[in-house]
């Protein structure tokens, strides 16, 4: 079986939903949203590598590289505040981070 | 000079005002009695200067305002009528300026209360030196306004607050029919100008316009709506309701008021519109029947109050009721030279009433005096010579002033004259019956005080004792010396035109004339009568006003009561108005306007937002979700529309 674009691309959407999904499904933990926003970057990053191979554009995976360092960045800087926040608030349960409720 | 005259009390009046907190008690006393002193002997100078120089003066000053065919300019006009007035004004004012600095010497804001005095003076003096009607009506609020302020003095008094506005409302009804016939004048005569109006009355005697279907006289018009002017400012029958109640205030503010500024305003305008009244008959005969109903209606009340200060002001009342009656018999000289003398006799009955209020720990109740005269004779001794000329004892100012007055209306002819002639007669002898009444129940008969108020009686200090001198001397002199000049047989050299008389009205001509014996000696015996019949009841046998105030219960509390005018006017006219107010109050303004306007609107606004914010749960997936949607939704769009659609 020759494996083609669409096969990549299937593979990122799913990625993606499962993403989508992991955030708006998930009543426990913030870590886990943050997993899922991983998830939902690898899909694109899927989908940057996949196009540039079968378009002959390096450009694309110049561009996952990026988005990589973003992450990993981002992940980070989102585990750390999860850190500050575990210690000021003693819990990071979804559910109990409503301050912002009116 | 002249300007000096009128701004002196002004400069005074706002160097007190504005800086009292600075210059103290002793130099807010000083800043506004000095200036006012100065004032005074100016207007000496003034009034040899015009009067006996005969030369009217104008000074201008500068333009007001314009306006089309409205020209309102600061002129000061100085003929012989306006040199009387500020004599009167300055002179008493300054003398009432210096009882105060003894009489309010335990005050807590004497810079206050010296600024409003000379506020007052100043505003009476606008308007005696105004040369058109809206520098006239400048003076009017003016004196409306610092009277208002005085009478109010003690603001932490409820009753002096009542009192104040209760002046100051019925003022305005006086006054609304004051614009209203300033209004009528400029629609008739295109001018406010003194001059062009008086030079063009004659030509619209007798004329008459349309108003709602009837033919009314204009220049009547005119004038009656000035005299409820009058009325209001000079306390006449129906607007007087303002004058007793403004006791309230200090007692040099009570002599002010009664003596110089305010309630001779009326007086005055009557005298200065001569032009216009002498056109207008009807206007005069309403004026002489007010003014003698007046004269007859207060003295009738002051016979049975017990109040000091209230029985003087209602003497000042009917007093006012004896000018009215001989302006509108044309005899304006009389009504003027009654205004002079009775300024320093009333200034010295009201001080003279102060020191023995003074002298008395602040008790102003009659039925608690008695037996003063011993403790305090030299007030004895003042006061009665203020009562001696008030009830016209021979060749005092009163008994020259007063007698004109009335032969002035057996002079005139009409039937109007002879009821103000009979009218004057009997209140001559009401008058001598209170003012003695007045006197015997303060300094005669057994001490009614506890001992305790008696042991404390004192003379008054020299400060307020001296302005009595002066009073008691105009008193008993200014009528001697002014009458022949004033009155006599060469009035018209004194005046100089400034009052205009018809040849057809000519009453001055005939007071001086042979009368029978009877209307000669009848102003001045009805004086005695009255005389003896209050000794009589309250030195002889004070049992008798008891058992007549018993025996005669109705009409003494009709008297009491004051004729029931402030019970009637709560009635018709007070309760009606705070009912109507209530209804506007809570109907219309709390439940339509504000239910409407600005509460409704922030109701609906805050019922809105409450909805909204139920949107905001505070979970971060609902807001990501809420984002989710939004791009997918838009997506969708541009998929379907394209780029451009």
């Amino acid at each position: 079986m020759q494996i083609g674009l669409e096969h990549y691309l299937t593979l990122a959407a799913v990625l993606f939903t499962i993403g989508v999904f992991g955030i708006f499904l998930n009543r426990k933990n913030i870590i886990v949203i943050l997993m899922s926003i991983e998830l939902m970057l690898l899909a694109v990053n899927i989908n940057l590598v996949a196009f540039s191979a079968f378009l002959h554009d390096l450009v694309g995976q110049v561009f996952a590289m990026f988005v990589l360092t973003v992450a990993a960045a981002e992940s980070a800087i989102g585990l750390s505040i999860l850190v500050i926040f575990f210690r000021n608030r003693g819990s990071i349960e979804v559910e109990d981070i409503n301050a912002m409720r009116g | 000079m002249i300007l000096a005259v009128v701004l002196l009390p002004l400069g005074g009046a706002l160097l007190a005002g504005f800086f009292g907190r600075w210059l103290g008690k002793t130099g807010s006393q000083l800043v506004t009695c000095i200036p006012l002193v100065l004032s005074a002997i100016f207007a000496c100078f003034v009034f040899a200067d015009v009067v006996v120089g005969g030369h009217a003066m104008k000074v201008p000053v500068a333009v007001w305002f314009q306006s089309g065919d409205l020209t309102a300019q600061w002129l000061l006009r100085v003929d012989s009528l306006t040199a009387i007035m500020m004599i009167v004004v300055t002179v008493v004012s300054a003398l009432v300026h210096i009882y105060s600095v003894g009489y309010m010497a335990h005050d807590h804001s004497v810079p206050r209360f010296m600024a409003y005095l000379s506020l007052f003076t100043f505003a009476m003096l606008a308007l005696v030196t105004a040369d058109n009607f809206v520098q006239l009506f400048f003076g009017w609020e003016g004196v409306g306004l610092a009277s208002y302020l005085l009478i109010g003095f003690w603001y932490d008094r409820p009753s002096a607050n009542a009192a104040a506005i209760k002046a100051f409302v019925v003022n305005r009804v006086g006054d609304f029919g004051f614009a209203l016939g300033i209004f009528a004048i400029f629609f008739v005569f295109h001018a406010i100008q003194f001059d062009t109006v008086f030079t063009a009355a004659p030509g619209l005697a007798g004329k008459s316009f349309q108003f709602l279907g009837y033919n009314v006289d204009i220049l009547t018009t005119i004038c009656l709506l000035l005299f409820v002017g009058a009325m209001g400012k000079s306390a006449q029958l129906g607007l007087h309701t303002w004058l007793p109640d403004a006791m309230e205030g200090p007692t040099p503010v009570s002599a002010l008021i009664h003596a110089a500024t305010m309630v001779t305003a009326g007086v005055f305008m009557v005298a200065r519109c001569s032009p216009l009244f002498e056109q207008a008959p009807i206007a005069l005969a309403f004026v002489t029947i007010i003014g003698a109903a007046t004269c007859f209606f207060a003295a009738t009340v002051g016979l049975v109050q017990n109040d000091i200060k209230r029985v003087i002001a209602y003497s000042t009342c009917s007093q006012l009721g004896y000018m009215f009656f001989a302006a509108g018999l044309s005899a304006y000289p009389v009504a003027i030279f009654h205004l002079f003398t009775h300024g320093f006799i009333k200034a010295l009955l009201f001080l003279g009433s102060g020191s023995v209020i003074h002298a008395m720990s602040d008790e102003q109740d009659m039925r608690k005096m008695g037996g003063l005269w011993r403790r305090i004779p030299f007030t004895y001794a003042m006061m009665v010579i203020g009562t001696l000329s008030l009830m016209g004892f021979p060749l005092t100012a009163g008994y020259f002033s007063k007698d004109a007055a009335i032969f002035a209306a057996y002079a005139r002819g009409t039937d109007v004259g002879m009821f103000a002639f009979i009218i004057g007669c009997f209140v001559a002898f009401l008058t001598a019956l209170y003012s003695w009444r007045l006197i015997f129940m303060t300094f005669h008969g057994k001490p009614r005080a506890s001992d305790e108020v008696m042991h404390h009686v004192h003379e008054s200090p020299l400060s307020m004792l001296l302005p009595l001198v002066v009073l008691a001397i105009g008193a008993l002199l200014a009528g001697a010396l002014f009458a022949p000049v004033f009155v006599g047989e060469h009035w018209a050299q004194f005046w100089h035109g400034a009052v205009t008389i018809l040849p057809a009205h000519d009453v001055m001509a005939h007071i001086e004339a042979h009368k029978p014996f009877w209307v000669e000696s009848l102003p001045t015996a009805a004086g005695f009568i009255g005389l003896a019949l209050a000794w009589y009841c309250y030195i002889r046998r004070p049992d008798i006003p008891v058992s007549a105030a018993r025996t005669q219960e109705p009409l003494y509390l009709f008297l009491l009561h004051k004729w029931y005018f402030d019970e009637l006017y709560e009635v018709a006219l007070v309760r009606p108005a705070k009912w109507l107010g209530r209804v506007l109050w809570k109907g219309g303004d709390g439940i339509v306007i504000d239910g409407l306007g600005p509460d409704g609107v922030a109701a609906t606004v805050l019922a809105t937002t409450r909805r909204v914010v139920l949107l905001q749960t505070g979970y971060l997936y609902h807001y990501a979700f809420a984002m989710l949607l939004g791009v997918a939704l838009l997506v969708t769009y541009y998929m379907f529309a394209g780029p451009h659609g």
